[in-house]
């Protein structure tokens, strides 16, 4: 699925939510199933600055394509980073680093796009595109 | 004067906005408080009817904007309890007059000499003697707490030496709550011949200090934190301490005269004022305590302390809550945590629900490692608050706790 179709879904099963309390609910829900980083990838440089809980980010190649692994010690980071490893994992690195974010302001999570919020949502979607940037280079050389 | 917290609401305008669509319950005033109209009027007064550089001009705008300049600093001399105006200097805030006393004592420190600090400091509270200690040579020493938040005072005393040349203690800490025996310390250190800053910067919007009495030899404070504008507040040092100390910066108002072969500095307070001051901030910073005056501390004391108690009690009804900072004597601030939820997640839950608490290690993560968790929410109380607030609280945090669990 390209990240497009998937951040179609998102916006289709976000726009069933009459209120922010069902669409915080869900996103927890979300949060619940990320698939675990593995615990001994739990480490202080997988760590992204700039959360108030933690955030640790994975990244790894194959089949040309950047697998995102991700965990945090809160559940609405995680529920946040859920939506982000289901939009932006499994693709390739071009794919990545062209890809807009509109879609979060269209699922009513806009708040959490400002710089200067202490989730780091900001600072995670940097951090994907960073990893994405780094294998595209690598691609090229 | 009585007590009638939904008169004293009505002059604070920004308590009747509304945030994501509920009423604004305003709960982190240990961060900043808010501002009555008094201090807005006396911001808008200044710069519409008389703004002009203070100190040298002649003409009638200059000389109106010192003489309020000046008034201001009588009035918190008054307040505080100064035995002279001018040893109250006037700073950018309480980081400010911390960096200005470290300053003054990188000429006074040499190595070997001891600076003792408290575990409960605010980061600011630590950075500035850490750097101090790096340049002369001293070590610094710190006062442990016990688990329920309160200083080891035996510990304290097993610290002092004739080495200890200063000792910095927050009067409240920002993270627990937790009132300092102030009185206590200060005595205990100058028995070694110490000297004692005080961080009042959470302390003054709950109780008045007297400075006198205390016999204190630094205290510092921030405006914003007593319904006053940001960007403002006082270094309170004693007359000997002033003369002692170099100045911090250099620039117009601190000297006396200039050439190029040598320069002389102004007396107090001027030496310690470089530059055109925040004028606006001091005058506001008067009309606040002012305000906060004509309601009264004793009212204001009784208020909080009320909020703190019923605040406290009901939290603790929600299963697995734990307050953080539960010694004996405590202003209103409740520090928290839900066994199994981060902070994070509550603080956002109920700010969505209007509410505005304070998430995070607070700047003082040395206390978080204490209790080895990665913060807390802490709801933080004034005199504007009232019981319907505490009860919105308590029922958002239930929400969030359903929601988070």
């Amino acid at each position: 699925m390209t990240i497009e179709a998937i951040q179609e879904e998102l916006i289709d099963e976000f726009s069933m939510f009459d209120d922010w309390m069902q669409r915080y609910e869900y996103m927890i829900e979300l949060g619940k199933s990320l698939p675990l980083i593995d615990e001994n990838l739990k480490t202080d440089d997988k760590l992204i600055k700039g959360c108030q809980s933690k955030v640790w980010l994975n990244s790894e190649m194959k089949d040309g394509k950047i697998i995102f692994t991700a965990d945090s010690d809160a559940i609405i980071t995680k529920g946040i980073i859920a939506i982000l490893v289901r939009v932006f994992s499994d693709q390739k690195p071009q794919a990545i680093l062209d890809a807009n974010t509109d879609f979060i302001d269209e699922i009513g999570l806009k708040e959490h796009l400002s710089p200067t919020r202490a989730n780091g949502l900001v600072s995670m979607i940097k951090q994907m595109k960073m990893y994405a940037l780094a294998y595209q280079t690598q691609i090229k050389n | 004067m009585s007590f009638d917290v939904q008169k004293i609401r009505n002059d604070f305008p920004i308590l009747s906005r509304k945030v994501n669509g509920y009423p604004l319950v305003y709960l982190d005033n240990a961060a900043t408080s808010q501002k009555p109209q008094q201090v807005i009027d006396s911001i808008v007064d200044y710069y519409s009817n008389y703004n002009a550089n203070i100190h040298r001009g002649v003409h009638t705008l200059s000389q109106e904007a010192t003489d309020a300049y000046e008034a201001a600093r009588k009035k918190i001399q008054t307040h505080f309890n100064a035995k002279e105006a001018h040893e109250i200097i006037f700073t950018a805030g309480t980081t400010h007059g911390i960096n200005l006393v470290a300053n003054g004592f990188s000429e006074i420190l040499k190595k070997g000499d001891e600076i003792i600090v408290s575990a409960m400091e605010h980061h600011s509270n630590i950075v500035p003697w850490q750097m101090l200690c790096e340049k002369t040579g001293a070590i610094l020493k710190v006062i442990p707490m016990n688990e329920e938040g309160v200083l080891i005072f035996s510990e304290y005393e097993k610290l002092l030496s004739e080495k200890t040349k200063l000792v910095f203690v927050n009067h409240i800490s920002n993270a627990l709550g937790t009132i300092n025996p102030i009185e206590k310390i200060i005595e205990k250190a100058h028995r070694v011949g110490a000297a004692v800053l005080i961080d009042g910067a959470q302390s003054c919007s709950h109780i008045k200090p007297d400075l006198q009495k205390l016999k204190v030899d630094f205290y510092v404070t921030s405006a914003h934190k007593m319904c006053g504008p940001t960007g403002m507040g006082i270094l309170y040092m004693k007359e000997a301490w002033g003369n002692k100390l170099p100045p911090y910066q250099g620039g117009g108002e601190m000297i006396a005269e200039v050439s190029f072969e040598k320069t002389t500095y102004a007396g107090l307070p001027h030496k310690f004022e470089a530059g055109t001051p925040n004028i606006c901030g001091g005058i506001a910073f008067g009309a606040a305590i002012d305000y906060l005056n004509a309601i009264g501390f004793e009212a204001i004391e009784k208020h909080e302390n009320e909020l703190l108690k019923y605040a406290t009690e009901k939290l603790l009804e929600i299963e697995g809550l734990k307050i953080y900072g539960t010694g004996p004597d405590k202003t209103s601030v409740v520090s928290f945590n839900i066994e199994g939820i981060h902070p994070y997640d509550i603080g956002t839950i109920v700010d969505k629900l209007g509410i505005a608490v304070r998430t995070g290690h607070h700047c003082a993560q040395p206390i978080m490692d204490f209790y080895k968790i990665p913060g807390t929410v802490r709801a933080s109380f004034a005199f504007y608050n009232t019981l319907e607030e505490v009860d919105a609280l308590a029922k958002a945090v239930k929400k969030a706790k359903l929601m988070l669990s």
